[in-house]
């Protein structure tokens, strides 16, 4: 199991969250979270990704603890993560943005950095070469050049996604990588996720996309105001009376 | 051409043009408003790196401003000590207290950091004022020496001109390379959005303690030639009022852009100098710059240059 | 003891007035979110006016004191029309920049108007200190004392049990949901800078005939008032008069024993120190972490 979450409660102030959620990735697959509006999924990913800090409980990655561990300390251990309102950086361009997601496999210091010295300007030729690949990738490579606050949202989110790529993750964790997307670049996102674990990285994403989330998981965790409610396959999670009722609102 | 080399091009044109200046303008007023708009120019670059690409306010660099120079001016005229050597000492002293204080206080965020860093500025505006003993009070430490190489010594216009240039282009171009580099763009990925920066593996708020060091270690160099080249500073110098000034230079000029703070720095350094006639003007345009400037053009006026640039070198493709 | 005495009398004064510039602050911040660089220059904008029309055009202190306010909290309304309205969704940063910008262009107006010069104020009730129980009190006192309570006082009455008050205090907790249930957001905003302008300039004009005036004062007494809401806490308008008068009584006891001189960085250690150690203020409520 490369991600493991055990027993993570978060309350804020009066408020349960989260509730005893408990959960296993396997490394390599592609799991799904999914559950009405207030479950608690997005606060789940906040907590695994080190943005929340839970009440109770661990979590770890390949049997090391990473609970409370930094962003930052997560993005160096290879887990990374998109966001739901897509945050890129805005006034650089889309290289650029790419470029920063390779700012854990470079080492140059300010030193090195203000003077140019030989090693830096190597490393950052191959910085660049790498992200145009990551752009190819998500074929993005003709907007290189542009500001990243002027892609059209469709495009934003695939750079949202070769940005976090470019970190070279084990685990990427997409936070509704589909919302505000048509059918055809839903259709396009499968293809890439799927690419995505074609390379060995496990990816955990929340959706409320049915279809999406049926087509391409492996494994489905069902959250339900702020406690788990099941977990297996698709066609399992299809069938389970627990799940459709939830969704209903029948209690 | 491409990008790059354009860019190394326009470089030393920019230098090449600084360094003639001297040989067709021989006057010797001129060439000491020059000398300001280049000490001036380092200290707005220094807070470019910080408010320009980091994206975080200080309205207290004065302060390091004021180390520098008293540090220098303090250490070579009450004690005699070497003044090449009391420049390096007074930057690592900048630098130390601003990596020290750097870490609580770039903890804060917003309005809260501008509070904080505008405390700290008056905090040692204060000790500049009450330490007499030391730095003279407010009415100033005087007597302090020109620098000197070999044999030449650093006592009219067109050597300090040199000197204060020569530097000043060298920490433009460094910061410059800086910018460009993995850890400038890490800086402004802070600067868009810090969430995303630290998912990114960027630890920001130890990235913001390193710029902001590496700010005050500028800003100090700039003290020191400062008080080297003025050889008498008072603590009004270095006040809140010219930390808001250092803010209007980059603002005005262009946050994220390192010739544009070259460019506030020379409007904010010539502007009082024009307005001399109509003396107390100075304090409402600065104001009234820095609302339109904020409000209109958040690129500075650095961003209407480029657009004109823009236009010239299409027209020249074209033809 | 006398001296002690004559110490905590003008540090409870200068911090009454301290708390009601930080009730300036806090009003804004809690509408908008932006701690309004200016704060400072309606407090002066008070006093040159005050001093204005008292001095300089005869009026009697009645309706100086009305006009001045009244003129403040015009300022105060156009700052907000004309700089703050535009940059609606703007990062904090331009929006900091725009308060200074604003805040030098006032003192700049006001240097270009009143000149440089530093002016006195006469005391509203003459200088012939009272006795009171044994000990002496100048009227000046009582009047910061009084005004200083009285607004606490109203403004506290005006939050919790008028529509409008409710309304602004709606907005400051969630504008988008009050904006739903029909309040204009933009109104109350405007309110909120109003407000601020007029406290503001009030304090100027009453601690105005005890600290002397000029173009310049705005900075600092602006300054002071922030510690005293960063002391108090943003949250807790008792908290700022608590604050307020706290600094008001460190600062005249450091000036009074240790130095006069280090006065004023007494007040900017102890905002840095509670900035650091706790950012929410001494009587404030800790903000529950969102990102």
């Amino acid at each position: 199991m490369v991600l493991k979450v055990a027993n993570i409660t978060k309350a804020f102030g009066g408020l349960t969250a989260l509730d005893d959620v408990s959960l296993g990735v396997d490394a390599g697959s592609i799991t799904g979270i999914i559950g009405p509006n207030g479950a608690g999924k997005t606060t789940l990913f906040n907590i695994i990704t080190g943005l929340y800090t839970q009440t109770s409980g661990e979590v770890y990655m390949e049997n090391k603890k990473i609970s409370f561990f930094a962003p930052e300390a997560l993005a160096a251990l290879g887990l990374v993560r998109t966001f739901q309102n897509v945050e890129l950086f805005g006034q650089m361009t889309v290289l650029e943005n790419v470029m920063v997601g390779s700012h854990t496999k470079s080492s140059s210091g300010f030193l090195s950095c203000a003077f140019k010295f030989p090693r830096q300007i190597k490393e950052e030729k191959l910085i660049r070469e790498k992200s145009m690949r990551w752009l190819e990738f998500t074929d993005l490579d003709e907007h290189a050049e542009m500001r990243a606050d002027n892609l059209p949202f469709g495009k934003s989110r695939l750079l949202e996604i070769s940005r976090a790529m470019a970190l070279e993750p084990r685990v990427i964790l997409m936070d509704e990588p589909a919302a505000g997307l048509n059918s055809r670049e839903t259709l396009q996102l499968a293809k890439l996720i799927r690419r995505i674990k074609e390379l060995g990285i496990t990816v955990v994403l929340v959706e409320h996309d049915m279809d999406l989330v049926m087509d391409i998981c492996e494994t489905i965790v069902v959250l339900n105001l702020g406690k788990k409610l099941t977990q297996g396959t698709p066609r399992e999670i299809q069938e389970n009376p627990a799940v459709i009722s939830a969704y209903l609102g029948v209690s | 051409m491409t990008k790059e080399k354009r860019q190394i091009f326009v470089f030393l044109i920019f230098a090449l043009a600084l360094l003639t200046i001297p040989f067709l303008l021989r006057e010797s007023y001129l060439l000491n408003v020059l000398v300001f708009i280049g000490i001036h120019t380092m200290l707005a670059v220094a807070l470019n790196l910080l408010l320009g690409y980091a994206g975080q306010i200080s309205l207290g660099h004065a302060a390091f401003f004021g180390i520098g120079a008293y540090m220098s001016g303090i250490l070579t005229a009450r004690f005699a000590l070497d003044p090449w050597l009391v420049i390096i000492l007074a930057a690592v002293s900048a630098a130390a207290i601003a990596f020290i204080i750097g870490f609580p206080i770039l903890k804060l965020k917003g309005h809260y950091l501008a509070m904080a860093t505008l405390g700290f500025g008056i905090i040692f505006y204060i000790i500049f004022n009450e330490t007499v003993g030391w730095t003279g009070g407010p009415s100033g430490l005087s007597g302090i020496p020109n620098l000197q190489i070999g044999g030449i010594i650093f006592d009219n216009d067109m050597c300090n001109y040199y000197l204060v240039w020569i530097i000043t282009i060298a920490v433009m171009l460094l910061s410059i390379n800086l910018s460009q580099s993995r850890i400038g763009r890490a800086l402004r990925a802070v600067h868009d959005s810090e969430v995303a920066a630290r998912v990114m593996g960027i630890n920001a708020w130890v990235l913001k303690v390193q710029i902001f060091t590496i700010s005050a270690f500028i800003s100090a160099i700039a003290g020191s030639l400062y008080a080297h080249t003025m050889t008498f500073i008072s603590p009004a110098s270095f006040g809140f009022n010219f930390s808001v000034e250092l803010v209007t230079m980059v603002v005005v000029g262009g946050l994220g852009s390192i010739y544009g703070s070259f460019l506030g720095a020379a409007i904010l350094t010539v502007l009082p100098e024009f307005l001399r006639v109509f003396e107390d003007f100075d304090i409402i345009i600065y104001g009234l710059m820095l609302i339109l400037i904020t409000m209109f053009m958040p690129g500075g006026l650095i961003s209407g240059f480029q657009l004109l640039a823009q236009k010239v070198n299409l027209k020249t493709k074209g033809k | 003891m006398d001296n002690l005495y004559q110490y905590l009398l003008s540090g409870l004064s200068n911090g009454a007035i301290y708390a009601l510039i930080g009730f300036g602050f806090a009003i804004i911040h809690n509408a908008t979110g932006i701690i309004n660089f200016a704060q400072g220059e309606f407090v002066m904008l008070g006093g040159m006016l005050a001093l204005f029309f008292l001095v300089f055009c005869g009026f009697p202190l009645s309706p100086s004191i009305i006009l001045s306010i009244l003129i403040a909290t015009v300022v105060g309304i156009i700052f907000e029309r004309l700089a703050i309205r535009p940059l609606k969704n703007a990062k904090p940063i331009r929006l900091i920049i725009i308060t200074i910008g604003a805040s030098i262009f006032i003192r700049g107006a006001a240097m270009l108007i009143w000149g440089k010069d530093t002016h006195a104020l006469p005391a509203f009730s003459g200088n012939d200190p009272l006795y009171i129980a044994g000990a002496t009190i100048m009227p000046q006192h009582l009047w910061i004392f009084a005004v200083t309570i009285l607004v606490i006082f109203s403004s506290r009455l005006f939050f919790n049990h008028t529509i409008i008050g409710k309304a602004m205090r709606a907005c400051a907790y969630n504008a988008q949901a009050a904006s739903l249930v029909g309040i204009d957001v933009r109104i109350m905003v405007m309110l909120s800078f109003s407000i601020s302008a007029a406290i503001g300039s009030l304090a100027g004009i009453i601690i105005a005939p005890l600290t002397m005036t000029s173009y310049d004062v705005g900075i600092m007494l602006g300054l002071k008032g922030f510690c005293a809401v960063i002391i108090g806490g943003m949250s807790s308008g008792l908290g700022t008069v608590m604050g307020g008068l706290l600094l008001g009584l460190l600062e005249a006891l450091g000036a009074g024993f240790i130095s006069a001189g280090y006065k004023d960085a007494i007040a900017f250690i102890i905002l840095l120190l509670i900035l650091f150690f706790r950012p929410e203020g001494l009587f404030g409520k800790k903000e529950t972490e969102r990102v």
